[in-house]
């Protein structure tokens, strides 16, 4: 017999005592639960999101879609990244102020390539205000998962309102499961040394959030 | 760590009476469970809803439990679907065989690893050194408890027994001999600590070809597996390898996709206090150019199927490790978590343990003692397990035998030894309940002799007041206090 039919035979054998059950999922689960908690406007719903954003050490910038390129440039500069990693589909104009060199996304880097490089720049896919959390999904303005998590600073845009829920709920929602997802909610963080919280064990140390509107 | 018992480990009285004499031990974890316990509540109390969250938790965990093979089989065709590989593993010599086997397909002798519950219960890591392969732990926590050739003591910190200074120590003393030394004139900065764990671990992840994790949940609907972490090892072991294997409980599988909606507002708020944990990674399968090429999930039995047998205890099954238990124990606080001799410690350990691997050994006999059965620990729970109910079942069990079902067979457990004191004290107790004048005699004799009486019990109860202080005996009983004054009407107050 393969473990997986004993295995399954198990599980038949130990749920006997259970009165056979043919209530639906939906009904069995019921979902009493909130899809949002609190009513907001989108504007609060922004605000919230970068509220939570900082409030676990992200750095959270806002402009308008065309002073985007100065900011950008600006952020690349004062941290004197000479290098900044680009997803393929990170809208060209994004980077039109920056010096820096880009380096694209190729499935030919190695790690230690990543590891060379100063920052990266990438959009996102949905952000959560009540959570303070960014979804990155693999689009084309996004990358490869790993072009978030080996350079040290990571500049990620998020198109405000247009791309930021409420709640977990909503994030679910508008998600393709089958997509390689990333939840990033501040930078890399530990609590193991005496419950002190450090910011940056093994994924960038800096994370800083652009909120643009009007784009 | 052979079969998922610590070897050699004393049963639970004694093992915490050395852990409560040591006081720098108990002086870390009070602080880290009281600062952890504060900081939950808060992050709770932000949801209006919290009540609700947890009720459906409950509900998605008990519908999935009582359709185990149904979804089981669901989760398997959708992984496949997706690019990856399924493997059945009945229990942890077979998982082990397994993923040794997988690690050698590669040709590598290193593997990195995110921390997971699974592998450490089935003892993976001394499987692989046995086939030659080094097992690197990534989490920092790991990193400390592995460098230190130590036992985690805790599911979410399981270096909470270690100070700054210990910590520090181990790394200047062992990093060098596993690959990148500390760096010269370390100090017991948290950030500095960090910092050396970083440099000595990056080397690592950039060379590593193989990684190895567990999964908080994995969706049946979809395919979906999720790591839910902070540090960002996690993510360089799920994305950085070319092959990642990762093993898994039965009991962790979910329905739908949606249902993430409900444990991911649960399970970081219930164990590190936060809104949402830093890093959370899904991948479903293998995706072309993004993350490892090849993706095994082996699905591990090791006792979960004997623990659905039983009525009672398998909502211990529903537990989605988040902690929250062990920071309110008061049995947890002072004893700490290797007193439990198992990777599950505190209150959810004390069920999970003995029903995983059964109550044969003096340990797995002795845990569902370790509490104080106040409650706590099912206020807290996301998953609203009664872990005292289950407590209690098992003691009975224990104490009285009975049918139970180990290795996927009814079998009659025996009364076990170590517990004929209290099976006499159990019979005393009935047979002068039953006989009024007996009791009465008794207790009038023992308020009498109160002076004399021993700080420790003789004969079979020694074991029992070995770990404990006997209660005093009062001046006198309370029934010739009633007698005397009516409840306190004609005593003392004038009435």
């Amino acid at each position: 017999m393969s473990s997986r039919d004993r295995i399954l035979g198990r599980v038949r054998r130990a749920l006997a005592d259970v009165a056979d059950d043919d209530t639906p999922y939906e009904q069995a689960v019921g979902r009493a639960y909130l899809r949002e908690h609190g009513e907001r406007t989108a504007g609060q719903t922004v605000d919230l999101l970068a509220e939570n954003l900082a409030d676990y050490r992200a750095l959270v910038h806002r402009c308008a879609d065309e002073e985007l390129p100065e900011l950008l440039a600006r952020l690349l500069a004062e941290r004197g990244s000479r290098t900044v990693l680009v997803p393929p589909g990170l809208p060209p104009h994004w980077l039109a102020a920056a010096a820096a060199t880009r380096v694209p996304d190729r499935a030919t880097s190695t790690a230690r390539d990543l590891d060379r490089v100063d920052s990266v720049l990438t959009g996102c896919a949905v952000a959560v205000a009540e959570t303070g959390t960014l979804v990155l999904d693999g689009s084309p303005d996004q990358g490869r998962r790993r072009i978030t998590l080996v350079p040290d600073h990571h500049i990620c845009v998020v198109r405000v309102p247009g791309q930021v829920v409420p709640s977990v709920p909503g994030a679910l929602g508008r998600l393709d499961p089958e997509r390689p997802l990333t939840w990033i909610s501040g930078p890399s963080a530990t609590s193991d040394i005496e419950l002190d919280r450090v910011e940056g064990v093994h994924g960038p140390r800096t994370l800083e959030v652009v909120l643009v509107s009007g784009g | 760590m052979s079969g998922g018992t610590f070897v050699g480990m004393p049963a639970f009285p004694e093992a915490a009476r050395e852990a409560v004499g040591d006081t720098t031990l108990r002086a870390n974890l009070r602080h880290a469970t009281r600062t952890i316990r504060d900081k939950r509540a808060k992050a709770v109390a932000e949801l209006a809803d919290w009540a609700e969250l947890r009720e459906a938790g409950k509900r998605v965990k008990d519908h999935t439990l009582r359709h185990l093979d149904h979804y089981l089989v669901r989760l398997e065709e959708s992984v496949v679907r997706a690019g990856g590989t399924v493997h059945w593993a009945a229990d942890a010599e077979e998982a082990n065989r397994v993923v040794a086997s997988l690690v050698k397909a590669t040709g590598e002798t290193e593997v990195v690893k995110v921390k997971s519950m699974a592998t450490q219960e089935i003892g993976l890591n001394e499987a692989l050194a046995a086939e030659g392969i080094r097992a690197y732990e990534t989490d920092l926590a790991e990193l400390i408890v592995q460098l230190g050739d130590d036992r985690p003591s805790h599911i979410l910190v399981p270096a909470i027994h270690r100070n700054r200074g210990e910590i520090r120590d181990i790394f200047e003393r062992e990093m060098g001999s596993w690959g990148r030394p500390a760096p010269e004139g370390l100090t017991d900065s948290p950030g500095e600590l960090a910092e050396a764990a970083r440099r000595h671990l990056r080397e690592k992840f950039l060379r590593a070809k193989v990684g190895i994790s567990g999964a908080n949940f994995m969706v049946a609907e979809t395919g979906t597996m999720v790591v839910v972490e902070s540090e960002g090892n996690g993510r360089m072991c799920l994305t950085l390898p070319e092959t990642l294997i990762s093993v898994v409980g039965v009991e962790k599988v979910v329905p739908a996709w949606r249902d993430l909606e409900i444990f991911l507002q649960t399970l970081p708020r219930s164990s590190t206090a936060e809104r949402m944990n830093p890093y959370t990674s899904m991948w479903t399968g293998t995706t072309d150019e993004d993350g490892p090429s090849a993706f095994h999930l082996v699905l591990l039995d090791n006792g979960r199927t004997d623990t659905l047998a039983d009525e009672v205890g398998r909502q211990a099954l529903r537990c989605i490790r988040c902690s929250a238990c062990l920071n309110v124990c008061p049995v947890y606080e002072r004893a700490g978590g290797h007193a439990y001799g198992s990777v599950y410690p505190g209150p959810i350990g004390a069920i999970l343990s003995p029903q995983l691997r059964g109550t044969r050994s003096e340990i797995d006999a002795s845990l569902p003692y370790a509490s104080s059965l106040c409650g706590a620990c099912y206020e807290v729970c996301p998953v609203a397990i009664d872990i005292p109910e289950v407590l209690v079942h098992l003691r009975e069990r224990v104490v009285q035998g009975g049918a139970v079902t180990r290795h996927g067979n009814r079998v009659t457990l025996k009364p076990a030894k170590g517990h004929a004191a209290e099976r006499a004290a159990m019979r005393a107790a009935g047979l002068a309940f039953a006989r009024p004048g007996v009791l009465r005699l008794g207790q009038r004799l023992a308020s009498r002799t109160r002076r004399l009486h021993p700080r420790t019990l003789p004969g079979p109860g020694r074991a029992w007041s070995a770990a404990r202080e006997l209660p005093k005996v009062p001046a006198e009983p309370f029934r010739d206090w009633w007698q005397r004054t009516r409840g306190g009407t004609t005593e003392g107050n004038g009435k």
